[in-house]
């Protein structure tokens, strides 16, 4: 058990040291901040001594350690736009983003789970039939058409909730449940199928031979082997919940994270993108390890294997 | 005496497609019926169509009596009760016959509970009882174990131990030893016996193993294409069967003494459900085939005390056996 852990854990650090070099080097390659930040139009020593301050001037492995060092003295950098810290400038924004993926995530789990297991339970009725159009549907359209779609309805045409802003609760309605009903649609279909796959198994036979009754057979037998492949995409799921509202964000107008990474990107704000960066490969990183964890808890076969690998 | 069990006019359709075409067969306490036939033949859905066990898409008719009850169609409620309480059932892969998250305990104790009403201490003292019956070594250390951590012998045995939990009247065993090895085999067939003469439970052992069948069974029903063609005592179907299928599955077996001879096949293949000749089934694979044999499906005749068959052409079969015995 405690190697099974070793070894992924292991492996989630090597993630996030690949998803840093990978940030340092893209944005290092995509164009040059002094320019981005000050305009074409400043004058040559200026951008010099902008670059001098930044270290943009070091040469490209210098500062890649010199960055590196920092983290690991847990200093991330400071923007380049207002020269505050880079994890100030992402840390008063997680609240805002955290409003919209937290209900959202549990509207997908509400919704998504109950239908997914309903539809399988009366597979090939109508409101299986249903709950497989609106899945598909669900996850086919994108998030910005979606986002549209209901401000469109909801805002334009019938105005009872606002467009965009953050001013109030009703503001978040929206924007949650655009998150909500894409992640809902996908819950639903994955859950769908898991119980599927898992009801045509000869134990839930055995079980019903045995006189369980068929409710029993559904709760005790057949949703604890089909909340393991659910687990995972619901780990995927909390790993978004930083940074899954970019494009929602946008549309909405709502001043979380997702909107601080598109403009620290328009601006090559290096600091801020890397920040973000860090903070989604983390949050990714510790769901896939809590599922990991999960899956021990949920499948004593994995236990064994993990004692023995 | 009136049967524990009887069948009449079973059938089922998948889709439109007839896979049962009319079972009758019927089985008195504490017998142990064989049921043989190739894959597909129908010997599984049988039984469970007769338990209410398969997919809601299934058409059942017919009839299924239990002590008299009428059982087929019967309230879930009702079903329970008899699934696992009178009527258990084992089944062919035991890898994948018990639930995989959870211990052998939670698995035993379920039937424990839903059928002899046992709790607390009473109900681990019966659920280690019931794992030592079955043969399971260290029996209070096990039960906190998982499926998986046994061999497939030892799940199946665990199986028996599950369908023992109820003190059934019946157990069918669904080719409980197809997927074991041979010298597992024959330990699970022993185990079933002695468990069988122990709490004087009938038996129907489904296999396509006409061995296992002669060794454990009193009674034997042959089925081809979705119905019983031919039914006796097993050392009379095995000395002399008469249907021309049932000749052709003991032609196909080594004898063990005598002189050698040639082992013969039966030509062509089961026919697909969806698609079946009319008249008898087995009539285009039958040496002996006549025209009336393709015209009407012959019906299970009694031909002498506990003997029936279905074939029209039974005397002509039984004469040609004699002939190619005398030989």
């Amino acid at each position: 058990m405690g190697r099974y852990f070793a070894i992924r854990i292991g492996r989630a650090a090597l993630t996030i040291v690949l998803v840093v070099t990978f940030a340092f080097v893209v944005l290092r390659l995509s164009g040059d901040p002094a320019l981005m930040i000050l305009g074409p139009e400043a004058p040559p020593e200026v951008l010099a001594a902008f670059r001098k301050a930044w270290g943009l001037d070091d040469p490209i492995w210098f500062q890649y350690l010199d960055y590196f060092g920092a983290i690991a003295k847990g200093e991330l950098g400071r923007s380049m736009r207002d020269g505050r810290p880079a994890i100030e400038l992402v840390l008063e924004r997680i609240p805002a983003t955290l409003a919209l993926t937290l209900p959202a995530f549990a509207f997908k789990v509400a919704l998504g789970i109950p239908a997914g297991i309903y539809a399988a339970l009366h597979r090939g009725s109508a409101i299986d039939r249903a709950v497989m159009i609106a899945a598909v549907a669900g996850f086919t359209v994108p998030s910005f058409v979606l986002a549209l779609l209901l401000v469109l309805v909801f805002a334009v045409q019938l105005g009872w909730l606002p467009s965009g802003g953050q001013e109030s609760w009703r503001h978040a309605i929206l924007p949650i449940a655009t998150l909500g009903l894409g992640g809902a649609a996908v819950l639903a279909r994955f859950t769908r199928s898991a119980m599927l796959e898992v009801l045509g198994q000869p134990y839930i036979r055995t079980a019903s031979a045995k006189g369980v009754p068929w409710r029993k057979v559904v709760t005790s037998h057949a949703l604890p082997n089909a909340a393991i492949p659910t687990v995972t995409i619901l780990g995927f799921m909390v790993g978004t919940l930083i940074a899954g509202a970019v494009v929602v964000e946008s549309v909405f107008a709502w001043p979380g994270v997702g909107r601080l990474l598109v403009v620290a990107v328009a601006n090559r704000d290096l600091a801020v993108v890397q920040c973000i960066l860090l903070l989604v490969a983390l949050t990714m990183v510790t769901s896939n390890l809590i599922v990991d964890f999960l899956y021990g808890f949920l499948d004593p076969r994995l236990r064994a294997k993990g004692a023995h690998a | 005496m009136p049967p524990l069990v009887s069948i009449h006019d079973l059938r089922v359709a998948f889709n439109g497609v007839q896979v049962l075409r009319g079972i009758d067969v019927s089985l008195q306490k504490g017998e142990a019926l064989g049921l043989v036939g190739e894959s597909g033949s129908g010997k599984s859905v049988t039984w469970l169509a007769a338990l209410g066990l398969l997919p809601r898409h299934a058409q059942v008719t017919g009839s299924v009596r239990l002590d008299g009850r009428e059982i087929l169609g019967a309230p879930a409620a009702e079903l329970d009760q008899v699934r696992g309480g009178r009527v258990a059932m084992i089944f062919q892969d035991p890898a994948s016959a018990l639930n995989p998250v959870l211990t052998v305990r939670r698995q035993l104790c379920e039937a424990l509970v839903l059928h002899r009403d046992l709790s607390g201490d009473a109900l681990k003292a019966e659920a280690r009882r019931l794992l030592d019956l079955v043969g399971i070594p260290d029996a209070a250390r096990r039960l906190e174990a998982y499926p998986h951590e046994f061999s497939g012998g030892q799940v199946q045995r665990i199986m028996i131990a599950m369908a023992l939990a109820g003190n059934p009247d019946l157990l069918v065993a669904d080719e409980p030893t197809t997927a074991l090895d041979a010298t597992i085999q024959a330990q699970i067939l022993e185990l079933l016996s002695t468990v069988r003469r122990e709490m004087g439970m009938a038996m129907v052992l489904i296999s396509h193993d006409l061995g296992v069948v002669a060794e454990n069974c009193d009674r034997v029903a042959v089925m081809y294409a979705g119905r019983i063609v031919e039914e006796a005592r097993s050392n009379q179907l095995f000395a002399d069967p008469v249907h021309p299928y049932a000749q052709g599955l003991i032609g196909a077996l080594p004898p063990l003494d005598g002189p050698r001879r040639r082992l013969t096949a039966i030509p062509g293949t089961v026919p697909d459900p969806a698609n079946m000749p009319s008249g008898c089934a087995f009539a285009p694979r039958c040496a002996l085939a006549t025209e009336p044999c393709g015209l009407a499906a012959p019906s299970l005749a009694p031909i002498a005390e506990d003997r029936s068959v279905a074939c029209i052409r039974a005397e002509a079969s039984r004469r040609a056996l004699l002939g190619v015995a005398a030989e």
